[in-house]
C-alpha cells in the first residue's frame, strides 16, 4: 500500500499490465520519451521500451485506426488521445470502426483496446481540452466507458479495462490527478468493470454521479449531514453500460434521486439515470428526480469555468428542495 | 531588384517524376522490355484467367442484382488490371483492407464467393472470415481503411514478419484526412503497407481534376516522404510489376509505398441509381474501352501463344458455374437473429445485453 494520486495509479497500472503481457502497447502524441503531457506514462518507455511505449504523429484518427490495426494483429493496444476534446477528430475510427468491428464481423474477432484520454473542468485549459464528451461515446454501441473517481478505482478499473477483450474508453478527470491521494496496493488487482460503487452510505436521498462530481457530492453529502440530511453517494464508475441494479436499489433504500453530471444537461449520462429510474424505479420516489448538471453551452472559457461548473452547493441546494418536496 | 525565392516551376519538374508506367500497349505489345515481368506462361495464363473471371463476375453480379437475388453492387469492369494484377503481386499472408469495390481480390485473397454474395445481400454471415484469412470485410467510409492499414502494418513489422497489408481507395478518397493520416503514419513507422490509389477519373460524379489541384495522385506520397509510382491501370503487367517491386521494397524494411492506378469503370458507380450518364460522356467511356485490360493481354497473350477461344470459354463457363452455386447457396441461408446480432457485440456482454439477448432468444423460438 501506498498513499498516491489517481495520474501515478494510472502509471501503475499500465507499468503492470506492459510486464505481464507483451502484447500491451502504450502509444499517442508525447507518451514515449516526455512521458505524456501530464506525465501519465512517465518512465514507461525506459522501462519497456520504444516498440511497446512510442510517440506517434499528432493524429487522432491515425490513432485511433492504428489501434484498430494492432489489434487485428494481435495486439492489445492503450493509445491515449491527448485531451478528450480532440475526440471529434477521430469520431469515425472510434465510433464508425473500431466499436462496430467486432460485430460486423459476426464475433470472429475481437477489439482489446482501451483508449485513455483526460478530460474535465477546474484546470483552466484553453478551448476544447475540458469539455465532458462522455455523452457522445457513451452512445455508441459497443464501447464500455469507465471513468474512475478515485486513485484506488483508478488503478483497478484501468486494469480490468486493458485485460478486456472490448474496447473500452477510459476517461481521466484531470482535476483529479493530484487533487487526492488515497491508498493504492502496490500490486496489480481489479475492480470489475459494469458495477457502480457506493461511495458512501446514506438513508434520505441518493446523489448519483460519476468522475470529479463524485468528489463533490461526497462533500455535499458531509454539510447535508450537518443539516440532518443522509445522502447516499453512488459513484456509476462504468457510466456505459450502467449498473442498473446499483442504482436501483439505491434508489429503493431512499426514495430520492439526484442525478449529478459536470457534462451540458442534453442527452447526457445523467438524463439515461433518470430514465432509468423512471422506467423501473418510479414507485420508489417520494419526490422528482433532481438534475444537476452544467449548462446547454459549450465549455466556457475558463476565467469562467467556476460560475459554470456545478459544485457541491448545487447539490446541497438541491437535496434539501428534494426532501422538503 | 529582388529575385523569386520560390521555385514556381517546381510542379511541373515533380510532374515529370510521375509519369505513367506502361508496359503493354494496347495492341498487346511490350513497350518497355525491361519493365517486363517475370512471369512463367502458366502465371501469365492464371493472371488472364483471373481476369476473365473477375469481368464474368462483373455481368452476372450486375444481372443478379437486377433480378433482386444480390443487392448492394459497386461495379468492376474495367478496373481488371488494376484490382486482379495488384493483388496477383501480392501473398496469400498479407493483410488485405478493401474498399466495396474491391470484392474481386477479397474472394482471390481467400473469401468463399458465397461470403461476399452474403455481404452484397446484407447478412453477417459474409463478413464472417475464416481465422485465417488476412483481410477485413470491403470499407464503406471512404479511406477509413488507411489509417487501419497502417496499423496492421506496423503490427507485422513488430512481429518481424515478412508480410506486408494492402489497402485500396479510389481518386475521391485522396482528399480525405485519413488518406493522408496513414500515409503518414506508415512512412513515420517504416512500415511495411502498399496503399494503391485506383483513380477511375470520378469519385462518383465528381471529376479527378476537381478533386485536386495536384497533377497525379502519386506525388501525394512525397509529402509523406515515401515513394510514390502512378501506373497505366489498364495494363496487368503494369501493375503487377510495380506492385510486385512495391512489395519488395516494403518487406525488406523500407517502409510503404503509393500506386495510383489510372483506370476506368464502364459501368455506374453502383446499381444503386446511380446513372453515369449524367456525368461522362459516351466518347471518354469510348476512349477508355479502347484501352481495356482484357482485349490487350489477349492480344499479348495470342501472340505469345498462350491464348485460344476455346480455353477462354470454358474459364467463363467455369466461373457461370461457380457463381450459379454460390448464389444457390446464399439464396437457402438462414435468416439472421437480432440474438446473434447482440451476442457478436461484445466479447463480455454487458448484463442489460444479455437481458435483451434473452427477450430476442424467446421471441425468436415463438
Amino acid at each position: 500500500m501506498t498513499k498516491t494520486t489517481l495520474i501515478k495509479a494510472i502509471t501503475a497500472a499500465m507499468d503492470e499490465e506492459l510486464a505481464r503481457d507483451e502484447k500491451v502497447l502504450v502509444f499517442g502524441e508525447d507518451v514515449g520519451k516526455n512521458g505524456g503531457v501530464f506525465r501519465a506514462t512517465d518512465g514507461l518507455q525506459k522501462t519497456h521500451g520504444a516498440q511497446r511505449v512510442f510517440d506517434t504523429p499528432l493524429a487522432e484518427s491515425g490513432i485511433i485506426g492504428l489501434s484498430t490495426g494492432l489489434a487485428l494483429k494481435g495486439f492489445r493496444p492503450v493509445p491515449e488521445i491527448q485531451f478528450f476534446g480532440f475526440v471529434y477528430e477521430a469520431m469515425d475510427e472510434i465510433a464508425g470502426q473500431l466499436a462496430r468491428i467486432r460485430f460486423r464481423l459476426g464475433g470472429t474477432r475481437k477489439m482489446p483496446i482501451t483508449i485513455r484520454a483526460p478530460f474535465g473542468g477546474g484546470v483552466h485549459t484553453p478551448e476544447l481540452h475540458a469539455d465532458s464528451l462522455e455523452g457522445l461515446i457513451a452512445q455508441v454501441p459497443g464501447l464500455r466507458v469507465v471513468i474512475p473517481s478515485n486513485p484506488y478505482d483508478a488503478k483497478g478499473l484501468l486494469i480490468s479495462a486493458i485485460r478486456s477483450d472490448d474496447p473500452v474508453f477510459f476517461l481521466e478527470h484531470m482535476k483529479l490527478y493530484r487533487s487526492i491521494k488515497a491508498e493504492v496496493p502496490d500490486e496489480a488487482y481489479t475492480i470489475p468493470l459494469d458495477q457502480a460503487a457506493i461511495a458512501r452510505e446514506g438513508q434520505d436521498v441518493s446523489l448519483i454521479s460519476y468522475g470529479a462530481m463524485v468528489q463533490e457530492c461526497l462533500k455535499a453529502s458531509d454539510e447535508l449531514a450537518k443539516a440532518g440530511i443522509s445522502a447516499e453517494v453512488v459513484d456509476l464508475r462504468t457510466i456505459s453500460p450502467l449498473d442498473e441494479k446499483t442504482i436501483l436499489a439505491s434508489v429503493e433504500k431512499t426514495s430520492r434521486a439526484i442525478v449529478v453530471q459536470e457534462a451540458p444537461k442534453q442527452a447526457g449520462i445523467g438524463a439515461q439515470v433518470a430514465a432509468l429510474i423512471a422506467e423501473k424505479g418510479i414507485l420508489y420516489l417520494n419526490a422528482p428526480i433532481g438534475r444537476i448538471t452544467a449548462p446547454n453551452t459549450p465549455y466556457p472559457f475558463s476565467e469562467a469555468e467556476s460560475d459554470w461548473l456545478p459544485n457541491k452547493n448545487d447539490i446541497i441546494a438541491k437535496a434539501k428542495e428534494i426532501m422538503a418536496y | 531588384m529582388s529575385q523569386n525565392i520560390i521555385d514556381f516551376s517546381q510542379l511541373d519538374k515533380l510532374a515529370k517524376e510521375f509519369k505513367t508506367v506502361k508496359v503493354l500497349n494496347e495492341d498487346g505489345k511490350i513497350i518497355n522490355k525491361d519493365w517486363e515481368p517475370d512471369l512463367s506462361d502458366d502465371q501469365l495464363k492464371e493472371l488472364f484467367h483471373q481476369m476473365v473471371w473477375s469481368r464474368t463476375l462483373d455481368e452476372r453480379s450486375t444481372k443478379l442484382n437486377r433480378q433482386g437475388r444480390l443487392g448492394f453492387y459497386a461495379p468492376t469492369a474495367g478496373e481488371e488490371a488494376s484490382q486482379i494484377a495488384s493483388n496477383f503481386a501480392l501473398d496469400k499472408a498479407d493483410f488485405l483492407l478493401p474498399a466495396y469495390r474491391d470484392v474481386p481480390q477479397l474472394v482471390r485473397h481467400g473469401l468463399p464467393l458465397y461470403k461476399a454474395f452474403l455481404w452484397s445481400r446484407g447478412h453477417v454471415d459474409g463478413n464472417k472470415y475464416p481465422a485465417d484469412l488476412a483481410a477485413l470485410p470491403p470499407q464503406i467510409i471512404i479511406g477509413a481503411q488507411y489509417v487501419q492499414a497502417a496499423g496492421v502494418a506496423l503490427g507485422i513489422k513488430l512481429k518481424d514478419q515478412r508480410q506486408v497489408a494492402y489497402t485500396y481507395t479510389g481518386d475521391g478518397g485522396t482528399s480525405q484526412g485519413d488518406f493522408y493520416e496513414g500515409i503518414n503514419f506508415a512512412g513515420a513507422f517504416k512500415a511495411p503497407a502498399i496503399f494503391i490509389v485506383q483513380n477511375n477519373g470520378f469519385a462518383i460524379s465528381v471529376p479527378r481534376n476537381k478533386q485536386t489541384a495536384a497533377p497525379t495522385l502519386a506525388q501525394k506520397a512525397v509529402a509523406a516522404g515515401i515513394p510514390g509510382v502512378q501506373v497505366d491501370g489498364m495494363d496487368a503487367l503494369a501493375v503487377y510489376k510495380v506492385t510486385k517491386e512495391a512489395r519488395d521494397y516494403a518487406v525488406a524494411g523500407n517502409g510503404p509505398v503509393l500506386i495510383e492506378t489510372l483506370t476506368y469503370r464502364y459501368g455506374p458507380h453502383t446499381l444503386s441509381g446511380d446513372d453515369p450518364k449524367r456525368y461522362r460522356t459516351k466518347e471518354t467511356d469510348d476512349l477508355w474501352h479502347q484501352r481495356d485490360p482484357l482485349v490487350r493481354m489477349r492480344k499479348y497473350l495470342t501472340a505469345k501463344g498462350l491464348w485460344t477461344q476455346a480455353e477462354e470459354d470454358s474459364w467463363i463457363e467455369e466461373t457461370r458455374n461457380e457463381i450459379n452455386e454460390a448464389i444457390n447457396k446464399v439464396e437457402n441461408m438462414p435468416k439472421q437473429k437480432i440474438s446473434e446480432y447482440l451476442q457478436n457485440t461484445f466479447v463480455d456482454s454487458p448484463v442489460e445485453i444479455q437481458q435483451e439477448i434473452e427477450r430476442y432468444t424467446a421471441k425468436e423460438a415463438d
